[in-house]
């Protein structure tokens, strides 16, 4: 371990890391199995090298800054900068997950209604698309995608989603108070209460999957059942991916705190990820309103 | 292993005050400078294989007939080219001079976070190796613009997922980079250096960053429901399962508007850091130039209909759009005065940063009031899709942009290298390139205006004279950059020692010009004295 | 040979470019054409509404930049270094001037603004047309469906075959010795004079745009929906107009001209009646087809 102590006025800087450049060929294989994967050039296991090293990466990459951060070499600018970091990332995921729902409200204000005849696209309805009611949730007046005949039910707000709905509001209290136990001193609390929270956010994954398989089955719902399907497997898979992404950082965290790791003043790494757990249940809000309810 | 030997390289920080040697020091480097210097020298070897490209285009044009590439080759030069260009010359450009001069100009030893630093230079190369190679796969590179338009880029063969998964890293490097630019500017700064003090330049990445942060990731998203409705069948940008392909042009102008911003405002910043250096005399208004650029930022955001006018908008959006956009020719405006109010009397000397202002101020003037000329909506229904489009925007991009980096590069290469550069080799590539622009692009106006559109490899014999003349402007002005890259390298070999203000006789602030030329490895290690 | 002039008018250009102030004498004596530097007045009132326009701003584009210029190069000769120029470091901010050139512009643009939007509203406005046509782009043709009262006349327009051998690459073939290269279709899309015309345009691939520049009209072609443009030529304007496909569409985007043969309503009916007369012909002969019918088929899209 290295012995170097934290040097109030100097920040930082660390002399040479090997990680960035293994990141960038690591990101360089996950793309190139992608894309063998989807040009069918090679069957998917090409994903897998990616994959693996996209795992070593964290470990190596956050190993060495965990063992760093334990060693006390980051003064607190270096931790504010961390946070300020993470704040500017997360505002990036918001404004990916904007696109996506930027998509929901355009088709639902703009193009199924213009499909359908709507203001100055009448001509649309009277020459291309003469049946067509546009009456949300659709799959198009191509009847893309669905049931054999064409249609297909949606997940009911009321049903699941709610209970998601609930586990990810409990989970986001749970986050909180493990936080403010983290902040008083009390070890035990926060162990339990991290743990809940992170078995809360597996437990919103299951049953995602279970609505998914549900979807897919009975419903006629799938990523190709038009617009429909389109924007709410991207909205609700991105969002699950989130969440299953940050779960499994609150595991580690987990792992973390049952090392000793953090006190009270100084714990970046559970801050970044109860930050992003709270995003994720911002997200999930907006899903649920604009997705399943409205 | 290799996470002893990291922690191993953690102990001695404390007393590494020199480069690592060999490969290593760039391969794993954290250091802003050596970082700052990778993303120059790729983005030099980006504007060469861009500009490259451009020169068949533009031999392709030069007469009648097809004599050179096929329609589909045109069209996959054409896309990537301005890929390239864009996305491997300018914008690292731009990263590259901010690792340079951020830490320097705000009392800073480094950027906030330098292994996401080198994270963020290293998938450049291996981004732009994908989106080049796509010229060899099957069905050959994209060849639907680089605005990658629905259903037509559905059509792409192969190299679909290339591009795509190319446009992703592009994206995630630019984000990363943005996030280290506002933490570093954030949170690096020396005691005293507030936010009026901080140098016109840093303000300008500031905002480009925070556009940056806010647009990349809808781009992602964009280009991410392309590849889904490529490969797995839905249906956003498919009026068939209740999509729209005009969604995917809203979703891609709401990036794209922002971007165009993005490649200019640093361009603004370094305007502002060098009119008044060698009008020896402050910058004129620094207070409303930040104003202006937070202002223009501001706007840019809800002006992306401008690009789509033709496209079968409603009436009410037409006229928002249209009016929003000349609304930015106001705090334009305010920045062009200043800039003018600057040099008023002051004490002009012309050097080459200087020369390449100028340029700047007159030239990119042009393309601005070009772009005010096409806002209009009903005169842009004729000139959409036309070479007047082309002509506007190379007008702000190449003596905009690209003139702005160059000003920037001979302005504080001196610094970097410790050298000072050949100034006549360095005049003549400036009076050469000046003249041979304009021998470029002003033609590609008439052309635009006498009903040439763009994106074709072939045209009416009408347009046979300006295709001309625009080539062998072309053709001049390419081969003018190699003077460029003669300059420069050059000074990093060696030449007359720089002292540490380097212009002498002349007035630059900012605290960079208080180190000594070289820069130190380390900029500042101790935070200095703000007067 | 009516409206749009062809090659060879291109000697002296240079000049020509330069005599900016004769630039609307010029446009004015050549109407309805390009005078190879500048839009063309065009044949329709929107055209001119638009030409108007364009040559407005323009000006005040030019006037300001003779301002803004003329400003700079006055300093950059009056304030040099070399010739002992003493900087003022005291002028470094002036709230007056500041807010003047601020005000202005933004009275220039609302100028700029209101004229536009009248012809905006202008050419929104489809109602109340006379003739109505279905336009259909595809990879790389165009379908004319005339509706109202041409209703079923149907067919497809594509590169005249001259233009199509000359363009192929290295074909040896000289572009200056085709009539009208990359500039003329098999079959042009007839219309009256003096009668307000509507295109519905669609898509069946992927997105083309519509554009003949005499008429000030341009709209793209998306597929799944349909737009709406409408033009209005003067009568006595009857002739020959060109455009191209102005919106990326693929391989062959660059050769898919339009062509639209004005004629007066008088002419434009007998054609419209010998096109129906050629269809119910048609339709007879597929009743009992002869051999080559298929060749003539394709031979005619
Ligand atoms: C650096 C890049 C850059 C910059 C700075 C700009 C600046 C502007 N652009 Fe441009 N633009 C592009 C890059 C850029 N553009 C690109 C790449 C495209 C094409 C994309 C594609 O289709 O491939 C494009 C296309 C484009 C279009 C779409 C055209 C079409 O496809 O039909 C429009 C339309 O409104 C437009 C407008 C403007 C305006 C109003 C500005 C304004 O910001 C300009 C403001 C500046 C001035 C006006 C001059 C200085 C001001 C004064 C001296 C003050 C006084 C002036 C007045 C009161 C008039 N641009
Ligand atoms: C920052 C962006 C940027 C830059 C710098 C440039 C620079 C240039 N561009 Fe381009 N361009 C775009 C962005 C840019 N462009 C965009 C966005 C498009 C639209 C694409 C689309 O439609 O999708 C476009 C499209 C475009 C077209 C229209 C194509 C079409 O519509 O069919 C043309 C045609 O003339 C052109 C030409 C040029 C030229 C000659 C240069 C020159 O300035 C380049 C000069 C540089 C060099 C030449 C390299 C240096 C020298 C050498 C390599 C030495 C060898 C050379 C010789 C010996 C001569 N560009
Ligand atoms: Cu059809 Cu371009
Ligand atoms: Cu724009």
């Amino acid at each position: 371990m290295a012995q170097a102590h934290a040097d109030a006025d100097k920040y930082y800087i660390p002399h040479s890391s090997p990680w960035p450049i293994y990141g960038s060929i690591t990101l360089f294989t996950l793309m190139s199995g992608a894309i063998a994967t989807l040009d069918g050039w090679l069957p998917a296991y090409a994903l897998i090298p990616g994959f693996v090293m996209l795992a070593l990466l964290f470990v190596f990459w956050f190993h060495t800054v965990i063992a760093e951060n334990q060693a006390g070499i980051y003064n607190m600018a270096v931790d504010r900068s961390f946070r300020m970091g993470m704040m500017w990332f997360i505002f990036s995921e918001v404004m990916f997950f904007a696109a996506f729902f930027g998509a929901l409200f355009y088709a639902r204000n703009f193009s199924v209604p213009w499909l359908a005849g709507d203001g100055v696209k009448i001509f649309s309805k009277l020459l291309l698309w003469n049946n067509y009611d546009g009456v949300w949730p659709t799959n198009g007046p191509g009847v893309v995608g669905g049931k054999a005949d064409g249609t297909f039910e949606i997940v009911p707000a009321l049903g699941l989603p709610a209970l998601n709905t609930a586990i990810l509001l409990t989970s986001s209290v749970t986050v909180t108070i493990a936080h403010h136990a983290l902040l008083t001193g009390h070890r035990g609390r926060l162990k339990i209460f991290l743990a809940l929270t992170f078995l809360l956010g597996f437990t919103f994954v299951g049953f995602q999957a279970f609505e998914y398989h549900e979807a897919y089955t009975e419903l006629g719902l799938r990523l190709g059942t038009g617009i429909y399907g389109s924007t709410f497997f991207m909205l609700t898979g991105f969002h699950g991916m989130h969440v299953t992404v940050g779960a499994i950082m609150l595991t580690v965290i987990w792992f973390r705190v049952m090392k000793g790791h953090f006190t009270p003043k100084r714990h970046f790494g559970f801050e970044a990820v109860a930050w992003y757990w709270h995003f994720v249940d911002v997200v999930w809000l907006g899903l649920f309103t604009f997705v399943y309810w409205l | 292993m290799a996470y002893a030997q990291a922690n191993d390289t953690a102990h001695h920080d404390d007393h590494h005050d020199q480069p690592a040697t060999g490969i290593k020091r760039w391969l794993f480097a954290t250091n802003h400078k050596d970082i700052g210097t990778m993303y120059l020298v790729f983005s030099l070897i980006m504007f060469f294989i861009g500009g490259a490209m451009a020169m068949v285009i533009r031999a392709e044009l030069f007469q009648p007939g097809l004599q050179l590439v096929d329609p589909v080759l045109f069209n996959q030069l054409t896309t990537n080219h301005a890929l390239v260009m864009i996305f491997g010359a300018v914008m690292p450009a731009f990263v590259g001079l901010a690792n340079w001069m951020i830490p320097m100009q705000i009392g800073a030893p480094d950027m906030a976070l330098p292994r996401m630093n080198n994270f963020s230079f290293w998938i450049l190369p291996f981004a732009f190796t994908l989106l080049l190679s796509t010229f060899l796969v099957p069905g050959g590179a994209a060849a639907g613009g680089w605005t990658l338009y629905p259903p037509l880029s559905l059509q792409t063969g192969d190299s679909f997922p290339m591009l795509i998964f190319a446009i992703h890293m592009m994206g995630i490097s630019s984000i990363m980079g943005a996030i280290n630019v506002i933490v570093t500017i954030m949170n690096m700064r020396a005691p005293g250096m507030n936010l009026l003090r901080m140098p016109l330049f840093t303000w300008s990445w500031l905002i480009t960053a925070y556009l940056l942060i806010a647009v990349m990731p809808v781009l992602a998203g964009a280009v991410t429901m392309l590849l889904t409705d490529h490969f797995f069948g839905t249906s956003f940008f498919n009026a068939a399962g209740g999509g729209d392909p005009i969604m995917f042009e809203h979703i891609f102008w709401f990036f794209g508007h922002p971007e165009v911003y993005i490649m200019v405002l640093p361009a603004f910043g370094i305007i502002s850091e060098i009119l008044p250096t060698f009008s020896r005399k402050p910058l004129f208004g620094a207070t409303s130039m930040i104003y202006a650029i937070a202002s223009i930022a501001f706007l840019s955001f809800i002006v992306w209909g401008h690009h789509m006018f033709v496209d079968g908008m409603p009436l009410a959006a037409q006229l928002f759009y249209m009016m929003s956009t000349m609304l930015i020719a106001v705090p334009t405006g305010v920045k062009v005065f200043n800039w003018t109010a600057t040099m008023w009397r002051g004490s002009l000397s012309f050097e080459p940063p200087m020369l390449f202002a100028l340029a700047f101020l007159f030239l990119f003037s042009i393309g601005g009031f070009s772009g005010l000329m096409l806002a209009i909506v009903p005169a842009d229904f004729q000139y959409n899709q036309t070479y007047f489009v082309v002509a506007h925007f190379h007008y702000v991009l190449v003596p905009g942009a690209i003139f702005g980096i160059m000003a920037g590069v001979y302005y504080w290469l001196p610094k970097w290298t410790g050298h000072m550069y050949n100034m006549t080799l360095a005049k003549a590539h400036f009076w050469l390139s000046a003249i041979f622009v304009n021998v470029l692009f002003f033609p590609q106006h008439f052309l635009g205006l006498a009903g040439m559109p763009r994106r074709i490899p072939d045209y009416a014999v009408q347009f046979t004279d300006w295709n001309m003349v625009s080539s062998i402007g072309g053709f001049f002005f390419g081969a003018s950059q190699i003077l460029f890259a003669i300059v420069v390298v050059q000074c990093a070999r060696g030449g007359k020692k720089a002292t540490s203000i380097v212009w002498e006789g002349t007035h630059p602030t900012g605290l960079e010009w208080t180190l000594p030329s070289p820069a130190p490895y380390h900029s500042f290690s101790t935070a200095p004295e703000i007067p | 040979m009516g409206g749009r002039r062809t090659g060879g008018r291109r000697t002296g250009a240079w000049t020509r470019a330069f005599c900016l102030a004769a630039l609307s004498v010029v446009a004015g004596a050549h109407a309805n054409t390009s005078n190879g530097y500048n839009l063309p007045l065009g044949v329709t009132g929107l055209s001119r509404d638009i030409y108007a326009l364009h040559m407005e701003v323009f000006w005040i584009c030019v006037a300001i930049a003779v301002g803004v210029f003329g400003v700079m190069i006055y300093a950059l000769v009056k304030f040099r270094h070399s010739q002992g120029a003493v900087p003022d470091t005291t002028l470094v901010h002036s709230t007056k001037v500041e807010i003047i050139w601020t005000v202005i512009p933004v009275i220039i643009l609302v100028a700029m603004a209101i004229p536009a939007a009248k012809v905006i509203l202008m050419m929104e406005d489809t109602r109340n047309s006379e003739l109505s046509i279905r336009v259909t782009a595809y990879q790389w043709k165009w379908q004319y469906q005339y509706m109202d009262a041409a209703e079923g006349v149907n067919f497809f327009s594509t590169l005249a075959r001259d233009s199509n051998f000359a363009r192929q690459l290295r074909s040896g073939i000289d572009p200056k010795s085709v009539e009208n290269y990359l500039l003329d279709v098999d079959h042009p899309m007839v219309i009256p004079s003096g009668t307000k015309v509507r295109l519905l345009l669609t898509s069946e691939d992927v997105i083309h745009a519509w554009w003949v520049p005499d008429f000030g009209a341009k709209r793209a072609a998306v597929p799944g929906f349909v737009n709406e443009l409408w033009f209005k030529v003067d009568p006595g304007k009857e002739g020959i107009y060109r455009g191209q496909c102005t919106s990326l569409c693929g391989r062959d985007h660059g050769f898919m001209p339009i062509v639209v043969d004005v004629r007066t309503p008088d002419d434009f009916k007998k054609w419209v009646d010998e096109q129906k007369a050629a269809v119910k012909q048609a339709a007879a002969h597929a009743a009992a087809p002869p051999p080559t019918a298929q060749v003539l088929s394709t031979a005619t899209n």
